[in-house]
């Protein structure tokens, strides 16, 4: 019976229903959002890692595991190439170009050797130092093709589109990319291949002990790295972002109940002569705001569904995923926001004097 | 079955203190249907919501059933709203949201009877909506009802629970003579056939006449 009274008390207002759990939701999408490309970008970085083909790699000192610039000697390829059990060792250059985005200096050559080849939709390697070469992700949407040209501060030649999944969105012969940026003999990365997965230790120990101070990863070391618990400011930035939700909702069910109390003073006077209890106010009150958050939540996972499209469309190089574990975070973020939102209404209106509430006029 | 005994109730306004029952002093038989008439401001409200636990007297005693009200806590006098009080005011009786049946139907939700059913109340009680004629209206909002009809619905959930009393202040104070009259007949047919003790505040003389008895308040005490 109760809940008749609670669905009713909803539909009686439904635009402060709708938007109430509306603002709930978009908190829930802002997260949702947040964890979702943290993730999906993480993953997309550790999938292409992955389609490099190597092993090993080396970066230079002091650098971090998501920072892919930062450069050290090219000789430091060469060196590595000659340790026992290397079958192949190939530097590469990382020029952020702004938004994101990057090109990698490959030798196409070594590379080709080492990830098995890249396959080209249209196009093909390079011929010249003015050529690039892209992934169908950067591609698609900037409606690119083998032939067109491209501004990217400097400008290339686009000689092939090639399947994504393999280390960058975007190659340009290494030789030409470290003219044009002037970090001549300079790498950001050496990717190694072994002749047995089975040595990749004994590499690492003997290249730690050449290399002092130089980052050696196992490509499943770099990857188990790549996550958003080990990248500190990123997870900081979600329990903020977790923070501002639980707020904002907290705000949202405030304003929406209190409001709601006040206009059903009268209501609230009759449940009293009824001999309604305050416990039994309250818990309208609560429950009616558990119905809003619980909505808010469902139409939030719903509206992450809807960024993903945006992202898809707008920002094809970081994808988001939809992670399912976080769901039931989503719905308690709401929830205590909510809640913590309706106690002081609640309290209100349970204390609420029945006689001035039927006062007569 | 109600006595009360030199009832003072005092409200605090700011620094003024306002004197609304100064010394009330009234005996109510079980199965009586008593009229309570007076000026505004006499304190016949104040009175009822004593009776009616939603509101604490200063001093005296008022008891129903031998239980004494000043003595309990409010937890107390909401079990009494509960159990053995049904109320009807002038006005703004109903829930607007609900139809006419879930307001009946919450105030059994309220009681805790929803559960354990007693075929005999039940039939009581069916015998009272026939009384009420009201029905056919049953599935309707309070909106989509007539005054009296409401008042009717009103007087179904002051009852619905089977209080020892049923407490009416003004319940004809807003309607027209047709209505009046059947929200009038009604109460007293309850107490006719069920034996209800009402209890019923009134403007109007004419309305009065209905009760077996008449007192008047005046100035916060009962004059006769
Ligand atoms: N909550 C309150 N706070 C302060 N004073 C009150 C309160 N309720 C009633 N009073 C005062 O107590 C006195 C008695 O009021 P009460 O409502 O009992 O009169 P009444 O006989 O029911 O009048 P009416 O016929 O107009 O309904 C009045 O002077 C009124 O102003
Ligand atoms: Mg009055």
């Amino acid at each position: 019976m109760i809940h008749r009274l609670i669905v009713e008390n909803l539909k009686h207002r439904p635009v402060r229903t709708l938007l109430s759990a509306v603002a709930i939701g978009v908190q829930v999408t802002m997260i949702l959002t947040l964890v979702g490309v943290s993730n999906g970008v993480l993953g997309d970085i550790a999938e292409r890692s992955r389609g490099t083909g190597a092993d090993v790699m080396v970066r230079p000192p002091g650098s971090s595991v998501l920072a892919f610039s930062g450069n050290m000697p090219q000789g430091v390829v060469g060196l590595v190439g000659k340790q026992p059990h290397v079958a192949l060792a190939t530097g590469t250059l990382v020029q952020s170009i702004g938004n994101f985005d990057s090109i990698t200096g490959i030798n196409l050559n070594e590379f080709n050797a080492m990830s098995g080849g890249l396959h080209y939709i249209n196009g093909g390697p390079f011929t010249g130092p003015d050529d690039l070469i892209v992934d169908d992700t950067y591609a698609n949407p900037h409606h690119l093709k083998s032939g067109d040209t491209l501004d990217l501060g400097l400008k290339w030649r686009v000689s092939g589109v090639v399947e994504s999944g393999k280390l960058s969105h975007m190659f340009a012969p290494i030789e030409s990319l470290q003219d044009k940026y002037s970090a001549r003999e300079k790498v950001s990365m050496v990717y190694v291949k072994l002749d047995d997965r089975a040595n990749t230790e004994a590499v690492m120990t003997a290249l730690k002990a050449r290399l002092e101070d130089y980052k050696i990863f196992s490509v499943d070391e770099f990857v188990s790295l790549i996550s958003v618990d080990s990248i500190p400011i990123l997870k900081r930035f979600t329990n903020v972002v977790i923070g501002l939700a639980v707020i904002v909702g907290f705000l949202v069910v405030f304003l929406s109940m209190y409001t709601a109390v006040l206009e059903r003073t009268r209501e609230i006077g009759i449940l009293k002569a009824l001999g309604a209890s305050p416990g039994y106010i309250m818990s309208i009150l609560l429950r009616e705001t558990l119905v809003l958050a619980v909505a808010g939540a469902i139409a939030g996972i719903l509206m992450s569904y809807g960024t993903r499209w945006i992202m898809k469309v707008f920002v094809p190089t970081m994808p988001m995923l939809i992670v399912y574990s976080w769901w039931p975070w989503a719905v308690i973020i709401a929830l205590s926001g909510s809640l913590i939102g309706a106690i002081y209404p609640g309290l209100k209106a349970s204390r609420q004097d029945a006689i001035e509430a039927l006062a007569y006029d | 079955m109600i006595e009360i005994r030199d009832l003072k109730k005092t409200y605090r306004v700011g620094e003024v203190d306002v004197h609304a029952l100064r010394g009330v002093n009234l005996s109510v038989a079980k199965g009586e249907f008593l009229s309570v008439v007076g000026p505004s401001g006499s304190g016949k409200s104040t009175l009822f919501h004593i009776l009616g636990g939603l509101a604490p007297a200063t001093s005296g005693s008022a008891k129903i059933d031998g239980r004494d009200l000043a003595s309990m806590t409010d937890a107390e006098r909401t079990d009494l709203r509960k159990a053995k009080v049904g109320f009807v005011f002038q006005k703004y009786n109903l829930l607007p949201t609900l139809s006419a049946a879930d307001n009946i139907e919450i105030a059994r939700d309220i009681a805790g009877k929803n559960g354990e059913r007693d075929p005999q109340t039940d039939a009581q009680f069916e015998q009272i909506l026939d009384l009420l004629g009201i029905k056919t209206r049953l599935h309707h909002k309070p909106r989509a009802l007539s005054g009296g009809e409401q008042q009717r619905v009103a007087i179904a959930r002051a009852l619905v629970n089977s209080p020892a009393l049923l407490l009416a202040d003004e319940p004809t104070g807003n309607l027209d003579t047709e209505n009046s009259t059947a929200v009038l007949t009604l109460l007293r047919d309850l107490n006719v056939r069920l034996g209800q003790t009402i209890l019923m505040i009134t403007h109007n003389p004419e309305a009065a006449a209905y009760g077996h008895r008449t007192v008047r308040m005046l100035d916060g005490r009962v004059v006769e």
